[in-house]
């Protein structure tokens, strides 16, 4: 089923309430032609399951595996993606733009 | 995002509020405001541009640099008229986004067999709307071509400042609908609001198409408005 914003936020607190290690990743800032607005929202689970988007599912998978590693450490963590970025041939965003992602941990 | 902060800002969504979230981005740390407070809070002017535009973004500020998330309440999409075009735009509507509510005090159209899965409200409307809370997160449809139902469900929408307001019928019924209002007192500025015919034009013709045509509206309505402060246009009543 598709999922609005609301179930998203949603997810997060129950997910956590049910004790699974749990991240947030927000879009906080695009240039050029992004596929998501800023403020968009994607809830990530300790085993890697999500829900949401940042991206047209371009860099949902990057997103995912670095917020592993913020559930593990509980540290922020700033992502950026884009043309110019030096993983761009891995995981850029064919549209063009370029997109920061904070990274949080729910706890 | 602490648990606490999430919990209370569900709070905030569940209620139909809108709420920010104040998040320093080099220390993580954040904080929630509710809607209500953003008058006391010092980042004020920020946040009630924020709000105002419905739009999230990054703010230089004393506090240093913040990422103010907006989060305003799902919008709603409130059909009156529990017809055949209901039945396409409310599936539409909910898979667009919006909570969708029916109201048709007529028994016969507002059943749960023609309705599956939609909350329908067989009232007339000056019981059923209150309730809604109907506001400018608010899109506002009237379908049952009879003036008895549709008329003081438009008074009540144009009152409450719904950020689209659609009627269906004719140029011709929707002239006689101006004169009815007219004579209830409203403005001609808050009949221009009124979105009739209703749709866009796409020329279509069945009512799924038509139901089409009215979500394209709505949302260009919706996306449109994000960069302009209407003026608050109230109906007489």
């Amino acid at each position: 089923m598709l999922s609005t914003d609301n179930d998203i936020l949603k997810a997060a607190e129950d997910w956590r309430k049910n004790g699974r290690a749990v991240a947030l990743a927000t879009v906080v800032e695009t240039w050029g032609s992004a596929p998501r607005p800023v403020g968009s929202n994607l809830v990530i689970d300790q085993d890697g399951n999500f829900l949401g988007s940042v991206s047209g599912g371009c860099v949902e998978g990057a997103v995912v595996t670095e917020a592993l590693d913020v559930i593990e450490s509980g540290k922020p963590k700033m992502l950026e993606f884009g043309v110019a970025d030096e993983t761009a041939w891995k995981v850029g965003l064919s549209c063009g733009g370029t997109i920061r992602v904070f990274v949080e941990k729910v706890e | 995002m602490k648990l606490d902060i999430l919990a209370a800002l569900n709070a905030e969504r569940e209620a139909r509020r809108a709420a920010i979230v104040v998040t320093d981005v080099e220390s993580g740390r954040q904080r929630l405001v509710k809607s209500a407070d953003i008058a006391k809070d010092p980042l004020r002017p920020q946040l009630a541009e924020h709000l105002r535009t419905s739009k999230s973004g990054m703010e230089a500020t004393a506090e240093g640099k913040v990422f103010l998330t907006v989060y305003v309440p799902a919008p709603q999409l409130v059909i009156i008229g529990a017809v055949h075009i209901s039945q396409a735009l409310a599936p539409i509507g909910k898979l667009v986004g919006y909570d969708v509510t029916i109201v048709d005090p007529r028994t016969a159209f507002a059943s749960p067999e023609r309705f599956p899965d939609v909350k329908v409200i067989a009232q007339w409307p000056d019981q059923a709307l209150p309730p809604l809370n109907v506001d400018r997160y608010t899109a506002f449809v009237a379908l049952t071509h009879d003036p008895k139902i549709d008329d003081p469900a438009l008074l009540h929408a144009l009152a409450r400042d719904c950020f689209y307001i659609g009627a269906l019928g004719s140029r011709k019924t929707h002239a006689r609908r101006v004169e009815r209002l007219k004579a209830q007192g409203v403005s001609d500025a808050a009949i221009a609001r009124i979105a009739a015919p209703i749709g866009l034009d796409i020329g279509a013709v069945s009512p799924a198409e038509i139901a089409v045509a009215i979500m394209a509206q709505i949302t260009e309505r919706l996306r449109e408005e994000v960069d302009a402060e209407p003026a608050p246009i109230k109906a007489a009543s």
